[in-house]
């Protein structure tokens, strides 16, 4: 005799009343949990760009964040404006400032500004939005970009804080899903704190960028000016996707950069 | 082991050693190779792994006599996945460093042959107790290799252990590298785990010939 849970009828119902079951399951936690976790998300970016410009709880060789409860004061203090630059075939087209960008966008802050969002906009052709935030610590001003592409398996994103001759001053990367052990150490301090002091134009001026380099002969990197650092071993796709982002991304500031220095 | 009986107590300590899932079912291989260069990753998903093994095979063991056999596999990929999903949504919410970390192993975990290997083949035909234990066991047996190799590949290959330096400083030459001795860098490679699994492999069937195939 056929058994009951062979039959085609109740595999079919079985099926169905399994898929709403699950569906409204995560359906319901998900809608119920994503309040905490935008609020964790808004936190994490707070913490990233602070992080990247310098302030943090670092220990000796890990890095570690400011933790949740500072983040929020700490933004305020030390992160002074948050310029919305609109750029469309690498010319800037309007400048706004935090309060301008606020008012046009109900009240939403510039670090907010979806990267993927608007990297997908250029890719269209359309103008894109690129925020930059100013920041200042010890009386010395930092400018912290935003960076957004892709590694071996998902996205790979980051911060990297520049002066005004666009050295860099401090840099955070984070992924979704490298390889644990290789790709994933792009957020490991010893590869972030080789950003340090390097630069992202050449000699006369032209935007070079920083490629992570495999086998370059500056292990302990100790050339600023290479345009180059140290690749992960293993991690070869992941460290091309930092040095595409890089290039892609920040270059995008250069014309603000120029006019900065024109302005002076 | 007074909490359990003999044969319950061999549910856990069979894939241990003699029926080791990696080593002679050769389950979870893929995942043995793809994180297995740092010894912290391989312990973390090792947790990971008994966390979703032990109750999914108690899940999956209740619903046994419920499931429609001709679409019984997707029944137990969408137990696995949805299991994953609310574990990874809570953390996000309740723990979002921590959430960090394992966002990473969610995908790994998924399609972890061994999970749907151990549902297929114990929790639809045993009760949800003897389940429990085989996933247990199973989850442990697949840890003791992923820790092995993990310790290998980044000891050998970068000189570290749980991030921590073990032989000095390559680059400022103290230590072990004083005298010449270099970090392996074939050893972060994948193929590098291949090789270790298998002179595990090895070493077990020299010691119980019984393992040995014709």
């Amino acid at each position: 005799m056929e058994k009951r849970t062979d039959k085609n009828s109740y595999t079919i119902i079985f099926a169905i009343a399994m898929v709403l079951v699950v569906g409204s399951l995560l359906a319901y936690l998900a809608s119920s949990l994503k309040p905490t976790i935008t609020e964790n998300q808004r936190l994490e970016k707070q913490q990233n760009i602070l992080y990247a410009m310098g302030i943090n709880n670092n220990e000796e060789s890990s890095a570690v964040f400011v933790s949740t409860e500072e983040a929020p004061a700490l933004f305020t203090e030390n992160i002074k404006e948050q310029i919305v630059l609109e750029v469309k075939d690498g010319k800037i087209i309007s400048e706004m400032t935090r309060q301008e960008y606020m008012d046009a966008n109900n009240g939403q802050e510039p670090y907010l500004i979806d990267i993927k969002k608007q990297k997908t906009l250029a890719k269209e052709g359309q103008a894109r939005k690129l925020p930059l935030f100013v920041g200042e610590k010890d009386g010395k001003t930092y400018y912290v970009a935003p960076i957004y592409g892709k590694g071996l398996w998902d996205a790979i994103w980051g911060y990297i804080a520049i002066d005004e001759n666009m050295v860099v001053q401090g840099a955070y990367f984070d992924h979704k899903g490298e390889t644990p052990g290789l790709g994933a150490n792009i957020k490991q301090r010893y590869f972030m704190d080789d950003f340090y002091g390097e630069h992202l134009l050449t000699e006369n001026g032209a935007f070079k960028g920083i490629t992570v380099a495999k086998g370059n002969a500056d292990p302990t990197n100790k050339d600023k000016t290479d345009n180059e650092v140290d690749a992960i071993a293993g991690a070869t796709i992941t460290g091309d996707g930092v040095s595409a982002m890089i290039k892609s991304d920040l270059k995008l500031y250069k014309p603000y950069f120029d006019n900065l220095k024109n302005a002076n | 082991m007074g909490l359990l009986s003999k044969k319950d107590a061999k549910l856990i300590t069979d894939p241990l050693a003699d029926n080791n899932p990696i080593t002679i079912q050769v389950l979870g291989i893929c995942s043995a190779l793809a994180i297995t260069a740092e010894l912290e990753a391989s312990i973390v998903m090792s947790i990971s792994v008994l966390f979703v093994l032990g109750i999914g095979n108690v899940v999956i063991s209740l619903m046994r006599n419920i499931i429609p056999s001709k679409i019984r596999i997707i029944v137990q990929l969408i137990v696995v996945a949805t299991l994953v999903i609310i574990v990874d949504l809570v953390l996000k919410a309740f723990a979002y460093e921590l959430s960090k970390t394992l966002s990473v192993f969610v995908g790994l975990i998924i399609t972890n042959c061994i999970i749907m290997g151990r549902f297929e083949a114990f929790a639809l035909g045993n009760g949800p107790w003897k389940s429990f234990l085989d996933g247990i066991g199973n989850a442990l047996g697949y840890a003791v290799i992923l820790v092995i190799v993990g310790f290998f590949r980044e000891l050998l290959g970068s000189g570290t252990l749980l991030g921590i330096p073990v032989l000095g400083d390559p680059i400022e030459k103290t230590g072990l590298y004083s005298i010449g001795y270099e970090n392996n860098g074939f050893m972060l490679l994948s193929p590098m785990a291949l090789i270790v699994v298998g002179i595990i492999i090895w070493v077990q069937r020299t010691r119980n010939k019984a393992l040995v195939e014709d």
